[in-house]
């Protein structure tokens, strides 16, 4: 019986469930662990704030389907992932966080750097464990692995004692990972398909939504081959985009308070909305009462406390979106063979109507460099085939509004929680996910400097993303809101010139590019794809630009507002 | 409305705490609460008293399910249950007033469990309604004390 520490367990775990790669920062309740992780061929990148080892593992998870780790230390190592917890978490990100804890013998005391993260996390996490027991380790982390990547998958924490990573437990220990309460539904009910099928049928109006779920699940293709049978236009939340190609003609694109008008109007003129790994958060909604008036729904979900939840479901039907879609084109088929289904040439007629109407747009004979004619340029000159992350504010409405997304996992924003700061850390995941693609970073300047230290690993690791930069000398999303609603009473929202980000990434030992006109925007873009390094290219955009259409907080998404 | 939920959970540290978060984060109200392992030593039961419509529970039951530790969860109809709380009553009493007191004790079946100078201590076991009922008897010699368990119930019959 040859006997390991508790740390080369761990190490031995995180080994059989494939993962080659970990995001981290050691601590001295980690140094066990670290050690360990130093004679394993587990590649390990070491972020410079825990947060962003979070993000980075929630970037890798988004980019590859695979289960991101990420490392910390106990107490302040702990804290600082939690918001890189919450916001895996409220986009249903496989990651699994390891964190360091005091000794057993100290927890409850204050001991130093101690903090009770597994009570921090709960309600922000998929679930938690804190590791008492040796033997419980490796049941813990198959668990853990388990529970974060199937169903509705989430951020597992495993808390574990410096005391345990040194105790010894034996290397061939066996381990039972029998999971009582847990037991996802796969495997959609097969009367609730037939009577689904048998009502898109019948609707002459349909519409599919479809979400973030579609694209952990892999039911994209399916998606598509039963819209384009089934003839049936597709709108997408920002997380389900990639789950349907906005190439397509069936494509409505993103609806929601910055979505496409025509999304958000066939949503209020059609009279059954297949759902489909979506949740009806209230930025797509819009006031609720007044959200798809004439519309049913059918739910396609794996969690059931989202049917239901915000809107009136008719019929549910809980379960993996790949799997069911799969069943319910195939009782549709039999539908179309027993012509059973409504000619719907009127209602796509109508949409594309409505497509042709209310088109996306900016206004492309401006002198000045409009940040949507810099994404719709990235989208020119990347063929549509890069990764696309994004900050959080007007930077990432446009660049969901004007790339064309046409495969999964193409997109890679914070979707729930809406976290500044996640770009850069995720494309550096992403990249390290998927080393054949181009990863960029279309990020905004108040985003970039909440996690700037981040080029940092970026260079030293030879990651090299892209950072797009649409740089307006704003918190531009709070500006607009101030000018819109809080008549423009700019109150901290303005941080023009404060930083020169081409010595900024410079220092770091990155690429940086200026672009002030136009003209220039087609070569840096060239110039950043073909330099062999991390790149940040600094646009200086139209600074009071605006994201439109919106549709004001609490308004219905019928009534939108236009740029004039 | 109140409703009688019984979650089955998996007898382990932090177990409560994560489902009385649950509550608190999803701003629901727990109106009484009781746990205690089953027959089986491995699981607990845990019986929850919740005010609230009958939307808000379903989605209550649906997000206790998602957490690991829950094996299975009952709504209790009230119909066809046997509910019962313990509740434990110190009450002034003195030569005067102990002989009615005592009186009113036996006509509810309940016990007297302390007897000091000044006070009894009595314990009662039933529904809500009878206890609150006792309690409103004795409140005019002042209640000195009043302390209950949460709420148990069991459903009637074979069912399980
Ligand atoms: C961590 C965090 N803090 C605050 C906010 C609120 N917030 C939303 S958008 C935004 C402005 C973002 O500014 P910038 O990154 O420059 O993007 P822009 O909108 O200008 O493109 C702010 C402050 C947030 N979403 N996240
Ligand atoms: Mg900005």
């Amino acid at each position: 019986m040859s006997k390991i520490t508790g740390a080369q367990m761990i190490i031995k775990c995180l080994k059989e469930e494939g993962v080659d790669v970990a995001f981290g920062y050691p601590g001295g309740k980690v140094i066990p662990l670290y050690d360990a992780l130093f004679d394993s061929d587990i590649r390990h990148i070491l972020v410079r704030h825990e947060q962003c080892a979070a993000h980075a593992a929630d970037g890798y998870a988004r980019a590859t389907g695979k289960t991101g780790v990420c490392i910390a230390t106990s107490g302040p190592g702990a804290t600082n992932l939690v918001t890189g917890i919450a916001n895996a978490n409220m986009d249903s990100i496989p990651i699994v966080a390891i964190t360091g804890q005091v000794e057993r013998s100290q927890i409850g005391t204050d001991a130093f750097q101690e903090a009770d993260i597994t009570g921090i996390v709960t309600p922000v996490t998929k679930h938690t464990y804190l590791v008492k027991d040796i033997k419980e380790l490796p049941v813990a982390i198959k668990q853990a692995f388990l529970i974060a990547s199937t169903g509705r998958p989430g951020p597992v924490l495993i808390d574990i004692p410096v005391d345990i990573q040194t105790e010894l437990i034996d290397e061939n220990i066996k381990v039972d990972i029998n999971l009582t309460g847990y037991k996802p539904t796969v495997k959609g009910h097969l009367k609730q398909i037939k009577d689904a099928a048998k009502k898109i049928a019948r609707s002459k109006k349909p519409v599919i939504f479809s979400g973030g779920g579609v694209i952990i699940s892999g039911a994209s293709e399916i998606l598509q081959e039963f819209a384009r049978t089934a003839r049936i236009p597709v709108i997408t939340s920002l997380m389900g985009k990639g789950s349907f190609p906005e190439t397509d003609p069936l494509s409505l694109g993103m609806a929601g308070m910055h979505g496409t008008k025509y999304a958000n109007l066939a949503f209020t003129e059609c009279d059954l909305i297949i759902a489909v790994g979506v949740r009806f958060d209230d930025r797509i909604t819009g006031k609720l009462s007044e959200f798809a008036p004439g519309a049913e729904v059918i739910h396609i979900d794996i969690d059931p406390a989202e049917i239901g939840k915000n809107i009136k479901v008719l019929i549910p039907i809980v379960g993996d979106a790949k799997t069911i879609l799969t069943d319910l084109k195939e009782e549709y088929d039999k539908c179309i063979e027993k012509k059973e289904t409504q000619d719907r040439e009127e209602w796509l007629a109508r949409v594309k109507k409505l497509k042709e109407d209310f088109p996306l747009t900016y206004d492309r004979k401006s002198n000045k460099i409009k940040p949507a004619y810099v994404v719709e340029k990235i989208y020119e000159l990347t063929g549509g085939d890069a990764i696309i992350c994004t900050e959080v504010g007007q930077n990432q409405m446009w660049a969901a509004q004007f790339y064309k997304y046409t495969k999964p996992r193409t997109l890679i924003s914070s979707g729930g929680l809406g976290t500044m700061g996640f770009g850069l850390p995720a494309s550096i995941g992403a990249k390290v996910g998927r080393p054949d693609k181009t990863v960029i970073d279309i990020a905004g300047d108040g985003s970039i400097q909440m996690v700037s230290q981040e080029f940092a690993t970026a260079v030293s690791n030879k990651i090299n993303i892209k950072v797009m930069l649409l740089n307006n000398g704003y918190l531009g999303m709070v500006r607009q809101w101030q000018e819109f609603f809080w008549n423009k009473r700019y109150s901290n929202t303005c941080i023009k010139e404060s930083v020169d980000f081409v010595k900024l990434i410079e220092a770091y030992g990155g690429v940086g590019l200026r672009v002030t006109k136009k003209e220039e925007v087609e070569d840096a873009i060239k110039k950043a794809l073909s330099i062999d390094n991390v790149v940040l290219v600094d646009f200086h955009v139209d600074c009071e630009e605006n994201v439109y259409p919106m549709v004001a907080p609490g308004a219905s998404i019928s009534n939108m507002l236009e740029s004039v | 409305m109140n409703h009688i939920i019984s979650v089955l959970v998996e007898n382990k540290a932090g177990v409560l705490a994560k489902i009385s978060g649950l509550f608190s984060r999803r701003g629901y109200n727990i109106e009484s609460l009781a746990v205690g392992p089953t027959d089986d030593e491995r699981i607990s039961r845990i019986t929850l008293v919740v005010d609230a419509d009958e939307r808000s529970v379903e989605q209550i039951i649906k997000q206790l399910y998602k957490l690991i530790n829950v094996i299975k969860i009952q709504k209790l109809e009230p119909s066809n249950i046997v509910e019962r709380e313990l509740v434990l009553i110190k009450v002034n009493a003195d030569s005067k007033t102990r002989g009615e007191i005592v009186e009113i004790v036996n006509v509810f079946r309940a016990n007297i469990v302390d007897v000091a100078k000044k006070t009894l201590i009595i314990e009662i076991t039933g529904s809500s309604q009878k206890v609150k009922a006792l309690q409103d008897l004795l409140r005019p010699f002042g209640i000195l004390e009043l302390v209950r368990t949460g709420k148990i119930a069991c459903t009637r019959g074979s069912k399980y």
